[in-house]
């Protein structure tokens, strides 16, 4: 495996990519996650173009044949996933901020954790050698149904389909093995004193999702070992012509696919709940609610699942049972949104650019909340399925946590991770020249899904109803909105590695946050503690009464809290 | 309000419209309620110097109200709309009303075609009209479909009538929609079935009882050669196998 390395700097190698430190390998996942999203929003931008400007050569692409086309939709959707939520969200945040938070040296198994990255980057690159193969990267599709994904005589790229469906394999392998370290961890290695109801919020929601990702995870390893046994073995485990059945796919798919959600919201949720604690400078409201409600949610996603497919030929019955069940997780997820706002009741709100993202995720995140339960109801769902309709409710949900809170998180431990401070206007415009553009993306999509455009349909120059010229202005908006967001990142790219060098000097903490992370020097050095913390109260007891400051550090005795910490 | 978008061309079109408003009014009000109270929320408790924050545990009774009062309420709405979306769904999709008409529908790669009966009422007979692309309905009438493919998962979807019915390779679905205006309608494969995908174009045309009929006969008649209202080949849009490998 060395031989990946090329670098002779002496030290380089075991210092950046053979390390088990968690702080190393959280910056290896977010980095690698980065640049997958420099990929999966190229690849955005190429089908939007096609969209906006049908049937002209994409300047950087060429011509979007429609094969071409069905590769990039498939590819966006899966790299985004599972190339770029699950890592950042899960494996960075989850690496670098568990051991900090819960005043821990590092992972409980941190040669378990380097292979999990190992093997997350090894997917990574089966991924992308998907381009070089003969036919093509796979185009069936993320959700990858069978038949068409198991025969190559269907899909037209044997080779990218097979590759496709390793690389997702692989992904899950690392993530199982990142999950255990997380649980593990969280559960052995917190500091004294740090009671169950002490965890940061952001930790139980990583150690929570990990969870619920490894129990939802099992069902589709299994149905991806039998599709790539019909792919490469002519076996028919989904073969109605040989006694399979295509809709046993679909299932496994789904039982793993509406958890996966959760999975990525969870922690953007956690990241939430910590910037806008600090920047309320306020306790969670209802800390232990928010608890409950997480596991309400995390239960229940597990009964969900076949509100994907109302419409696919399973038992019309069935969908009665999935419509109450998915409109039954809007409960404990509203409660949830409703005591995050409550927490900005009575606080003393700054907005710096972390608080912006955190905000903004709720802003945007309730609109992608309500706009589930035209789909979950199977009523309106026969026909808003598969449409852009459903594509503009999931980027409202997805964007918020894979961009937006991501954004949040990273604006917020920069300080932390890098013992720099990010440029606050740099900040504000690449907030704005994001969450502007994001909605006159999407907005228009949800008119154009009302108004009958079918996903992943290359050029609507067949259907009389969807040529209409007014949809095509809606469509072009969106694409044009999406090249203001996209080039609005290279402000945040700019930002990040400008500041590297040259923000202001952090300090241990900046934000004057009382979670334990901030009470080490920015970077925290290798062990993370010169001394291990003894943690006195829960992590968010900002304003606490008869305190010197509004903030009571969690490892600050009872007794030092009246005069106060430095500052 | 989704008439303003698409034509409603079916009976139970106007259903899911109705629950479509219905959905959005419930959840509007709460998006517009729950916006607003975030954003008074930041403007009033905005940092000011000398005006310390609260300790507030979220424990408290009087504060608790906030949330468990408007939590009790959305739960009310969701039951409203489960009762309005089971309904809805019970009757276009496990409620037949009995079948005026058959139609077979048979999803291909990259493909339509349609079955039904020629002069003589009966399926499955000599004067069978099987067309590719172009589905003739009359109006006001109940049809059957029986939905099936012949490779992989393909989506059967008419937005104007509302409709939409995944089909399956190896079974045949059953479902039933009854045109009621006059028209030519998209036929749109709604899930990824491979490279022609997004050019898997049919259309519906709905006539009067009269045009119908005439259609029939012009093209029911095994003895004529080439049913010459029908296309030849493979609609235009509709593109082939070899075309797609090219």
């Amino acid at each position: 495996m060395s031989t990946q390395v090329q670098h002779a700097e002496p030290g380089f190698f075991h210092k950046y990519l053979w390390s088990t430190d968690h702080k190393m390998i959280a910056m290896q996942y977010m980095f690698t996650g980065m640049a997958m999203a420099l990929i999966g929003g190229f690849f955005a931008y190429v089908f939007r173009m096609q969209q906006g400007f049908p049937n002209q050569n994409v300047p950087g692409f060429g011509l979007v044949t429609p094969g071409k086309y069905n590769a990039v939709v498939t590819m966006h959707g899966s790299i985004m996933i599972f190339w770029v939520a699950m890592p950042i969200l899960i494996a960075a945040f989850g690496n670098f901020l568990i051991p900090l938070m819960i005043g821990c040296d590092d992972m409980a198994f941190p040669r378990i954790n380097r292979l999990s990255y190992q093997i997350f980057l090894l997917s990574a690159l089966v991924l992308l050698s998907s381009f070089l193969v003969k036919g093509g990267p796979f185009g069936g599709a993320w959700t990858a149904y069978p038949p068409l994904s198991a025969s190559g005589a269907y899909n037209l790229t044997p080779a990218g389909a097979v590759l496709w469906l390793i690389a997702v394999a692989l992904e899950f392998v690392a993530f199982l093995m990142g999950g255990i370290n997380f649980t593990v961890t969280t559960m052995n290695s917190r500091a004294p004193g740090m009671k169950m109801y002490d965890i940061p919020l952001v930790v139980w929601m990583i150690v929570l999702a990990s969870i619920i990702f490894m129990c939802s995870a099992g069902p589709l390893i299994a149905g991806a070992v039998m599709l790539l046994f019909d792919q490469t073995m002519s076996t028919g485990f989904y073969d109605p012509t040989r006694g399979g059945d295509p809709l046993l796919w679909q299932h496994l798919f789904w039982f793993f696919g509406h958890p996966e959600v959760y999975v990525v919201l969870l922690p953007a949720m956690g990241i939430v709940a910590e910037v806008v604690a600090v920047f309320a400078r306020k306790k969670v409201f209802g800390y232990k609610t928010v608890l409950y409600t997480t596991w309400a949610v995390g239960f229940l996603s597990f009964v969900v699942w076949a509100h994907h497919q109302f419409v696919a030929g399973i038992d019309p019955r069935m969908a009665n049972i999935f419509s109450i069940t998915t409109l039954m997780i809007s409960v404990p997820i509203t409660e949830m949104v409703f005591l995050y706002i409550a927490t900005l009741y009575g606080g003393s709100i700054t907005l710096d650019t972390p608080m912006l993202w955190a905000l903004g995720f709720i802003a945007e995140f309730l609109i992608g909340g309500v706009t589930g339960i035209f789909l979950g109801s199977s009523g309106t769902d026969i026909y808003l399925h598969d449409t852009y309709f459903v594509i503009a409710h999931f980027h409202y949900t997805f964007v918020p946590i894979a961009i937006i809170s991501v954004f949040a998180g990273i604006t917020f431990w920069y300080p932390k991770m890098f013992g720099r401070m990010l440029n606050e206007t740099l900040g504000k415009i690449h907030f704005w020249g994001t969450v502007i553009p994001f909605n006159v993306i999407f907005i228009p999509l949800f008119i154009t899904g009302t108004a009958g455009d079918q996903r992943r349909v290359y050029s609507y120059a067949q259907f009389a109803e969807q040529s209409r010229p007014a949809l095509q202005h809606l469509r072009t908006t969106s694409t044009i909105a999406l090249l203001f967001m996209l080039s609005f990142q290279l402000v945040f790219l700019f930002n990040f590695f400008w500041s590297l060098r040259n923000g202001k000097t952090a300090g241990p903490n900046p934000w004057r946050s009382s979670t334990l992370e901030w009470t080490v020097p920015s970077p925290p050095p290798h062990g993370n503690f010169a001394e291990l913390p003894t943690v006195y109260r829960g992590p968010y007891e900002y304003g606490l009464p008869g305190a010197a400051q509004d903030f009571a550090p969690q490892n600050l005795p009872d007794s030092a809290l009246a005069e106060g910490m430095k500052a | 309000m989704l008439e303003r978008y698409l034509t409603a061309a079916s009976t139970y079109a106007h259903s899911i419209d109705h629950l479509f408003i219905l959905i959005g009014a419930l959840v509007g009000f709460w998006l517009v309620a729950a916006e607003t109270m975030m954003f008074t929320l930041i403007f009033k408790f905005r940092a000011k110097d000398g005006r310390p924050t609260q300790y507030i545990t979220g424990e408290e009774k009087h504060l608790k109200r906030w949330i468990t009062i408007p939590h009790a309420l959305v739960l009310v709405c969701d039951v409203v709309i489960i009762v309005g979306a089971i309904t809805v769904w019970y009757n276009i999709k496990q409620d037949m009303p009995a079948a005026d008409e058959t139609v077979r529908v048979i999803a291909q790669q990259w493909a339509w075609s349609f079955q039904q009966a020629g002069p003589d009422g009966v399926m499955d007979t000599a004067d069978d009209i099987r067309a590719v692309g172009e589905l003739h309905v009359k109006i006001n009438t109940t049809y059957h479909f029986e939905l099936m493919s012949r490779d992989v998962v393909h989506s059967f979807a008419i937005p104007a009538f509302r409709l939409k019915q995944d089909a399956l390779p190896g079974r045949t679905i059953t479902g039933w929609f009854r045109p009621n205006r006059l028209g030519t309608y998209d036929i749109q494969c709604t899930q990824m079935c491979g490279l022609g995908h997004g050019l898997m174009a049919g259309r519906i045309i709905v006539e009067t009882p009269k045009d119908h009929a005439a259609w029939l006969l012009r093209n029911a008649s095994p003895a004529q050669s080439g049913q010459k209202d029908l296309p030849a080949s493979a609609p235009e849009g509709t593109i082939t196998m070899a075309e797609a490998r090219r």
